[in-house]
């Protein structure tokens, strides 16, 4: 802590000007995970003082970050996974070590957080665009059910998963088009609207699906997402199992985060898209369709939203039941609001949650009677969210003119 | 002409007061204007015109699918039980908790009346949400949090009313509601306090609050929970309200889910809100702020403080809504039930369709208290639909469509104000202001 002083004095010491402060975040970052990391299998540390004095090197290093001048929600967000390391893996070595076992299984892991993480990313990335472009999209959650069930029907009755994915995210897009119309054209409210979508799609898809399956449930011979097994990478020991056999929607969905990133930040129609969103009095005066940029960014965002529900229910569930999305659109709002409206970031956080969806669902069965409190970790989408927008690890700045119906000129 | 991009100006902020000629003001920009000129127009035109559309395409998708929607639409007013107040006869009726009878015009205890102790017991359920998303709505806030504190409220309520058993059945009673309110009240809060100190949208902090509070319920009565009901370990369902902690039930059969006492404290909350906004400081302040927050805080209003009262009064009635239906007919709650509750949101749709207003909530929950027992399954004749459960997801739809409407409600009123333009009468700008920029 000595040198901590001198790395923001001028002529400091070699050692403190050699090392930049954010790597020293990014280190502190990497103990914060390492504290939990320790703790659970292979490692499985079971002394409390070993998440405790690597995660307070963390927080140190956080606070050193600090003095150096890093931007307030670097050194922040380090500090937190520093006491959140200490926290969770003081938890951990009081787990008993058959349990842990049999939940950490990481490659499998880590192929449940990608499964799990996909729809949301791809709810995710609709909720980007559309609010990029201004619209705020609260009806994520119900474009989400309308790929979900109509990307399950196609795939069913047209018997080919191709087939899904087209039809869930024509709906998706469909839903979309109604929020566009009411919020855009109408001028409506667009959280009034966007909530209208939610109910809209609880009935439509409650309704149609017992029209087409009644009391029986959904088929389960139905064409389900493939998966690409991957020939050089599927015999590896470790990665083989974590990521050499994922669906194919899991590698879309990647993709879709880069493709994402480059279009509204390397190209000139994803600069119209953020310009419409941050001004678009202005965007209006060089030529810029602003109706027409909103009303294409939230239809490819109910069109994304419709894929994530494709792969939802045919890909994750293979079988489709009334509220099937059970609130994973709104877990994608969350996960754009953490992201700061970034691909990227909303894809980290998209991981994160899917993690924890993954954890949830291990942990019951290696906890067995007393595993209630498993249900709490759902939670933790939301309260990071809460603590997010509280501004607690720095603050999260929506585009300027999200939310606001334009009036042409 | 106004608009939330351009830097404002005083000039253009008081704009809408001495509008008096050439084009019409556009349709206002933020949710606190739309709902200045809501409360303007104050007619009961927009909302109807938006309840029949909603119900006209409504019947447009049950002629759709197949089935007549005038039967469809019958069936459901004979679960309603409002055709009750149509069958007018001679009939006795004993006073509620005495022995004596007096002459009444209706049939107490015939199966409409029984329909429509259904209907008002939701209705009841409906004003409390309802009042909980327009409270905050007259202060500008959107709170989409009904449901979660609905859900904390009930959380509370069960608690209290499953235990401290041998309690005088009155205090039980009373310490179940004010500790189901406080909740609410404090889970509201929470969205206040961000909005208030660190300008956090409440959209955002409501919907987490709600899922915080849904997933908190799965743990608290999920099996192996610190709430669940200890002597089914298999069933993930709370334990049952003790007798004495039961509401009243003054009309219909205790044993049949009657009608509970709890409607009273519904029209008590509708008053309480009339005079509360109508009637007091707080309730000026509430609404000036809701118009606007700059010249609230200009005029020596505290804004953070009205931000987080208008937030801690809406979760008192949404707490209160979730005390009056554990406590009044539901006794337990259940995975289920907290999967599939969705009366705090109703409550959005109950709040725009009465325009924010008492008398309106009050009406606006009745017609979604109908809709919704009127299409409970065991209501629909079974030859309507080929399969009952449509009828759920047919309300669903109608609730979808109202909310959509209003968002062309706007549009209706803009149209009107166009025309009132022309013929001279009406599209004076009043007391809309200019869009604000969130604090």
């Amino acid at each position: 802590m000595s040198t901590s002083a001198t790395a923001i004095e001028p002529g400091g010491r070699g050692l403190a000007r050699a090392i930049s402060p954010r790597a020293v975040a990014w280190a502190g970052g990497a103990l914060g995970i390492l504290a939990f990391w320790l703790t659970l299998p292979p490692v499985t540390a079971r002394s409390p003082l070993v998440p405790l004095v690597v995660g307070s090197l963390g927080i140190a290093a956080g606070i050193w970050s600090w003095r150096g001048g890093v931007p307030a929600r670097v050194w922040r967000t380090v500090v937190a996974m520093g006491v959140l390391g200490i926290l969770l893996g003081w938890l951990a070595t009081r787990s008993n070590v058959d349990s842990l076992d049999q939940v950490f299984v990481w490659s499998a892991l880590i192929a449940a957080t990608l499964r799990a993480a996909t729809p949301l990313t791809f709810a995710a990335l609709g909720g980007i665009i559309s609010e990029r472009s201004g619209v705020v999209n609260i009806g994520l959650e119900g474009m989400l059910l309308m790929g979900a069930f109509f990307g399950f029907l196609g795939a069913d009755k047209l018997g080919a998963w191709q087939w899904g994915i087209v039809c869930g995210v024509l709906a998706g897009a469909c839903l979309a088009a109604v929020h566009a119309f009411v919020s855009i054209h109408l001028r409506a409210d667009q959280i009034v609207s966007g909530f209208a979508c939610n109910f809209l799609a609880l009935g439509v898809t409650g309704y149609f699906f017992i029209e087409v399956y009644t009391d029986q449930g959904t088929p389960g011979n139905v064409s389900n997402i493939p998966s690409l097994s991957i020939p050089g990478l599927r015999d590896v020991d470790f990665v083989g199992a974590a990521v050499g056999n994922l669906h194919i929607l899991i590698w879309t969905g990647f993709a879709a985060v880069l493709l994402m990133h480059v279009f509204l930040f390397r190209t000139t129609i994803g600069l119209r898209v953020r310009s419409v969103g941050e001004h678009p009095k202005a965007a209006d005066t060089v030529g810029i369709s602003v109706y027409g940029v909103r009303y294409a960014a939230v239809i490819v965002s109910g069109a994304l939203a419709g894929m994530g529900g494709v792969y939802l229910s045919n890909g994750i569930t293979h079988s489709f039941n009334e509220n099937l999305s059970a609130g994973r659109g709104f877990i994608a709002l969350a996960a754009v609001i953490i992201g700061r409206w970034r691909p990227v970031g909303a894809f980290l956080a998209c991981l994160l949650f899917g993690f924890t969806e993954a954890l949830a669902l291990r942990l019951p069965g290696a906890y067995g009677e007393d595993a209630a409190w498993t249900t709490l970790f759902r939670t933790l989408p939301y309260v990071a969210t809460l603590v997010i927008v509280a501004g607690v690890v720095g603050r999260s700045v929506p585009p300027a003119a999200d939310g606001k119906p334009y009036v042409k000129q | 002409m106004s608009d939330a991009e351009t830097p404002e100006t005083p000039e253009e902020s008081t704009e809408g007061t001495e509008d008096t000629g050439g084009a019409p003001e556009p349709p206002p920009e933020n949710t606190a204007d739309r709902l200045a000129q809501w409360q303007k127009a104050g007619g009961v035109v927009a909302p109807v015109v938006t309840a029949v559309l909603a119900f006209l395409v409504g019947g447009l998708v049950v002629l759709g699918t197949g089935s007549n929607p005038i039967e469809a639409y019958r069936g459901i007013w004979n679960g309603t039980g409002l055709e009750w107040f149509f069958q007018v006869g001679s009939y006795e009726v004993g006073l509620p908790f005495s022995d004596t009878k007096v002459w009444f015009p209706w049939d107490p205890s015939s199966r409409a009346a029984e329909n429509l102790q259904q209907t008002l017991i939701l209705t009841a359920t409906l004003i409390l949400t309802g009042l909980a998303v327009a409270f905050a709505f007259r202060c500008g806030l959107f709170n989409i949090g009904g449901q979660g504190q609905y859900f904390v409220g009930a959380y509370f309520a069960i608690w209290i009313g499953s235990s401290f058993a041998g309690m005088n059945s009155f205090l039980h009673i009373v310490f179940a509601i004010v500790a189901a309110a406080l909740a609410g009240a404090l889970w509201a809060g929470i969205a206040g306090i961000l909005k208030a100190t660190v300008g956090a949208h409440e959209v955002i902090t409501t919907i987490m609050l709600n899922w915080i509070a849904y997933f908190t319920g799965l743990y608290l009565f999920g099996q192996g929970g610190p709430l669940q009901n200890k002597e089914q370990v298999f069933s993930p369902t709370s334990n049952e309200v003790l007798e004495d902690a039961r509401l009243p039930v003054f009309w219909g059969d205790p044993l049949l889910q009657g009608l509970h006492v709890g409607l009273f404290i519904a029209l008590g909350a509708l008053v309480a809100f009339w005079v509360i906004v109508n009637r007091t400081t707080l309730g000026y302040q509430v609404r000036a702020v809701g118009f606007n927050p700059d010249a609230a805080r200009y005029g020596g209003i505290s804004v953070a403080r009205n931000y987080f009262l208008a937030m801690a009064i809406s979760g008192v009635f949404a707490g209160l809504a979730g005390a009056i239906d554990m406590l009044g007919w539901r006794f337990s709650i259940g995975f289920s039930d907290i999967q599939s509750g969705t009366i705090g949101f109703v409550g959005i749709a109950v709040a725009l369709l009465g325009r924010n207003t008492a008398l309106g909530v009050g009406l606006s929950a009745l017609v979604f208290g109908s809709l919704i027992n009127g299409t409970a399954t065991r209501n629909i004749p079974p030859d309507v639909f080929d399969i009952p459960e449509q009828a759920g997801n047919l309300s669903l739809t109608i609730q979808a469509l109202v909310l959509l409407f209003i968002g062309a409600d706007i549009l209706i009123l803009y149209l009107w104000r166009r025309t009132g333009q022309v013929l001279g009468v009406g599209g004076r700008g009043g007391l809309v202001g200019k869009a604000e920029p969130e604090p």
